[in-house]
């Protein structure tokens, strides 16, 4: 049985964290408000990139031209798995989220017998990953300095990414990342980029005069493709990683609350009890007399 | 005919310009075209200059460093890679860019060396047409 003292210090040290989460609730909702507005900004351009290129596509399906980028390099054995994770945790399962996605998809490919290399992004993944899969890493980004997720971060690690293409290194590559769907919600997600894959479909290219050339085009435009589903892939994380944090931060705070009241109530409890057996030791020492 | 048209200048991060416009000159990787109203169906890339608008109200620029065009009777979308309104370019960006591409075209491979130089070229066109 704790001492009305322990009581009393447990309450408080209760309250002064319940303080600190509900702050830290109230930062992450400020942060969500403009990493929604951030992904929201450049939801038209990824879009608009997206069905061009899948337009394009479309019409080079098959071609013997086709760039490398596109019809990939005619094998599937080796495969990069890009990891792109927060860079602080005390945001649910955000991160492990990821990390379990990427990990499941690790082991399904080694047992099929294909070669693994990991890229992180952020330093969770990293280190979540490190113990079982260290010796796959090939390269690590780190956003811990980065202030303000621009479009020249994603340039960076698609710049990594196409050179290790170019120099054969790997033949498929996937992005791992939680798509923001709402506070509560945020769906880890699994996208091709290497060999190039679109979301919109493919249709109603052939009305387009090209300039210079198609291929021109495709070639030109492929690696930007590849740093815009990056930057997608950033932002959505970044609306994601505020979301998890904001609805973790609040049911934390709601178990602080929880928790005062039922520590106030084993306090008062004890209180009454401790002035119940003194007026009981008073009495019983008048009633000898 | 229709005499104005859709115009929308789209970057990365955000929308940067949308409005019914007249004429667009673009600077095309092929060299500079203006796009008007009921244009051919287009799709072109750009290269570093000097996007110009000209609407009922007046007239804009912007400075892009790449991305490509599409036109279409109804409208022309820019997606550019970097855009700003030249008014706001700095010395310190346009240099900054400047001295990007020319590092990139230094340690650009073999085959690729020539696209590399020509950016350059044209970040240094770009620079001298701003005047700054």
């Amino acid at each position: 049985m704790p001492s009305l003292k322990d009581l009393k210090n447990r309450i408080a040290s209760v309250k002064s964290t319940r303080k600190i989460t509900k702050a830290m609730q109230m930062v992450s909702a400020a942060k969500l408000r403009r990493a929604q507005e951030a992904a929201e900004a450049a939801r038209p351009y990824a879009g608009r990139m997206d069905a061009v290129m899948a337009g394009l596509a479309g019409g080079m399906a098959g071609s013997d031209t086709a760039p490398r980028l596109l019809a990939g390099t005619g094998s599937d054995k080796v495969h990069l798995l890009v990891v792109m994770t927060g860079e602080r945790g005390l945001c649910g399962a955000f991160n492990s989220s990821i990390v379990r996605m990427a990990r499941a998809r690790a082991n399904e490919l080694m047992a099929h017998g294909k070669t693994v290399k990991i890229l992180t992004v952020g330093k969770k993944g990293r280190e979540q990953l490190k113990r079982d899969f260290g010796n796959l890493f090939v390269g690590h980004h780190d956003l811990s300095e980065v202030k303000k997720m621009g479009y020249d971060v994603a340039q960076t690690i698609a710049r990594d990414i196409l050179t290790r293409f170019e120099h054969g290194e790997f033949d498929v590559a996937a992005l791992f990342y939680n798509r923001f769907q709402s506070v509560i919600s945020q769906i880890p997600t699994n996208r091709q980029v290497v060999p190039a894959t679109f979301e919109a479909d493919a249709g109603a290219s052939a009305l387009y005069d090209y300039e210079p050339s198609e291929e021109g085009i495709l070639a030109d435009l492929l690696p930007r493709g590849v740093a815009t589903q990056v930057f997608t892939a950033l932002l959505e994380n970044g609306a994601s990683e505020q979301g998890a944090r904001m609805s973790a931060m609040d049911n934390a705070t709601r178990n602080a609350g929880d928790m005062i009241n039922r520590l106030t109530i084993q306090y008062n409890r004890s209180r009454q009890a401790a002035i119940t057996k003194e007026l009981i030791e008073i009495i019983s020492g008048a009633e000898a007399l | 005919m229709a005499d104005t048209m859709q115009f929308d200048l789209v970057t990365p991060e955000r929308k940067l310009a949308s409005a019914k416009v007249r004429e667009v000159r673009i600077p095309g990787a092929g060299g500079d075209l203006t796009a008007m109203p009921d244009h051919a169906p287009l799709i072109t890339t750009l290269r570093p200059g000097v996007l110009a608008v000209v609407a009922a109200d007046g007239a804009a620029s912007y400075a892009v460093t790449g991305g490509f065009a599409e036109v279409t009777g109804a409208g022309v979308s820019v997606l550019a890679e970097r855009a700003l309104p030249v008014g706001e370019v700095s010395l310190a960006t346009i240099d900054a860019l400047v001295s990007e591409a020319a590092a990139n075209a230094a340690s650009a491979p073999a085959e690729r060396r020539d696209a590399a130089e020509k950016y350059a070229a044209d970040m240094q066109a770009l620079k001298a047409t701003l005047g700054l």
